[in-house]
């Protein structure tokens, strides 16, 4: 599976909803996801591709991580992949 | 002051998952202790518990729920769930801003400590599920109740060891009867039966490897419990004009400190204690029928708690009936007084003590009748439950027959 699916795969199960319904211009207000949800989809995100990912719940917008779509999500994912991979 | 009534119960415990389930265990005198299964058991000496068995929280509460509630927490949600259905209560509006929750316990989610430090300590992983703290904080269960029940008045957590839940019964019952409040929701929770909280317990070398025999001159210590007993306390014109079925009207509570030691009882403070419920209830000595003792099946507290009702009741000690159910559900500590109130409501109501089953030879230092091994059908108008915790810390609650 690829880093996007992956990635969907676990966007999905915490929205309750199927892979396939989650595209990559949603947004995580549009899937309905919460602030609780967001940590808990980081945590598993970070489990599963053991990376650790710089995100501080106080301060969203300056994290070094764009939150703001499946897209931007999976993009930066690949990035910390790329970069903790090293 | 407003009078206190119980319009509704609800518990998760060795016996039962249920009040009726419970209370038939208790009439049968089953026993509810069993050899406990979590990983790591095989590296304690104490191995026995009065555990919950087959229990799927699955069948109770769905994925999000599960991440977020600790087992304790669990327990408490089901057996408020109960006590509320009995109640027949929904909160809206007004009566949702005048009714909260005050729960007892000791450990909260222990369990959830327990996994977490075992995988950052133990397994050496650097990362722990992002909702550790609001799962294990002690007044999770409380908040979920109210959450759940939206209950939007004064909603806490006490935590007083193994008086826990009497602490709290008695807080709700005084802001009822205070006027504070119209509806508590009000008892404990735990859930220690896990490595590291059994392992914690074996240090201190109270603990029996076989079985918990209170007041038995054979007894050799104390078996660890864990559930939820959580009870509707409501005003009683509220509950009258909504024709609601009352359980028992809870009369009279007191609290003391025994302020010597932190872990060995005193008499004085527990006959205080006692004494000040009888007190707060006007209630008179010839009128106790049954005491649910503290009864950890301990070498200390047994005797000194039986000093303690026989200096506080006087001559009226010799025909009073006490009995400990902790040798059927074990020791719930911090929820401990919440699932045994259910055998003061059960004699009140249905007229049946429970009994004190594991008794196999008197104490003379325990010379009360203890209700060994077989409940008992008699009549009783006033019912005391005793909570005596380390600490030194004592909580007594009366309740009267409506």
């Amino acid at each position: 599976m690829s880093v996007k699916d992956r990635v969907i795969a676990i966007i999905a199960e915490q929205a309750v909803l199927e892979p396939s319904d989650v595209t990559m211009e949603s947004t995580l207000d549009d899937l309905g996801i919460d602030s609780l949800g967001l940590v808990e989809s980081i945590f598993a995100i970070e489990e599963e591709f053991d990376i650790s990912v710089p995100f501080n719940a106080n301060e969203p917008e300056q994290s070094d991580f764009d939150i703001s779509s499946v897209a931007t999500i999976v993009a930066g994912i690949e990035k910390l992949i790329s970069e903790q991979a090293a | 002051m407003k009078r206190v009534v119980i319009t509704g119960a609800g518990t998760i415990n060795a016996l039962g998952r249920d009040v009726p389930a419970t209370l038939e265990a208790m009439r049968e005198g089953r026993c509810g202790i069993a050899e406990l299964e979590f990983r790591d058991v095989e590296r304690l000496a104490i191995r026995i518990g009065g555990q919950i068995k087959g229990y799927e929280p699955e069948s109770y509460f769905n994925r999000q729920q599960m991440a977020l509630y600790d087992r304790f927490t669990q327990f408490a949600l089901l057996a408020a769930r109960e006590a509320v259905a009995q109640s027949g209560l929904s909160f809206h509006g007004d009566l949702a801003d005048c009714s909260g929750v005050v729960l007892g316990t000791s450990g909260g989610g222990l369990i959830t400590q327990d996994e977490n430090y075992r995988s950052v300590y133990e397994e050496g992983k650097n990362r722990v599920h992002p909702f550790v703290v609001p799962k294990l904080m002690n007044n999770a269960a409380a908040s979920h109740v109210s959450m759940e029940m939206n209950l939007r008045g004064p909603t806490f957590t006490v935590a007083t060891a193994c008086a826990s839940s009497n602490h709290a019964m008695g807080l709700a019952f005084q802001m009822v009867r205070s006027g504070a409040c119209s509806v508590m929701l009000t008892g404990g929770s735990e859930s220690m039966l896990c490595f590291g909280g059994v392992k914690a317990w074996e240090g201190l070398r109270v603990m029996s490897k076989d079985a918990c025999r209170p007041f038995s001159a054979s007894r050799n210590g104390m078996v660890q419990g864990e559930g939820a007993g959580v009870y509707v306390f409501e005003e009683y014109e509220h509950a009258r004009a909504r024709g609601a079925e009352i359980l028992a009207e809870v009369v009279g509570f007191a609290m003391t400190s025994d302020a010597s030691d932190i872990v060995m009882p005193s008499k004085q403070g527990a006959a205080r204690a006692i004494t000040g419920a009888l007190r707060d209830g006007r209630i008179r000595h010839d009128e106790v029928g049954y005491i649910n003792a503290h009864g950890t099946g301990t070498a200390a507290n047994d005797k000194t708690e039986c000093a303690a009702v026989a200096d506080a009741l006087g001559g009226q000690a010799d025909r009073v009936m006490i009995s400990s159910t902790k040798a059927m559900h074990g020791h719930c500590i911090g929820g401990t007084g919440a699932v045994e109130l259910l055998a003061c409501i059960m004699a009140l109501r249905d007229g049946v003590i429970a009994p004190t089953i594991g008794y196999e030879e008197p104490d003379a230092e325990c010379a009360l009748d203890v209700v060994p091994n077989e409940a008992r059908e008699a009549e009783v108008d006033v019912v005391l439950s005793n909570a005596f915790a380390f600490g030194g810390l004592n909580a007594v609650l009366a309740l009267r027959k409506v």
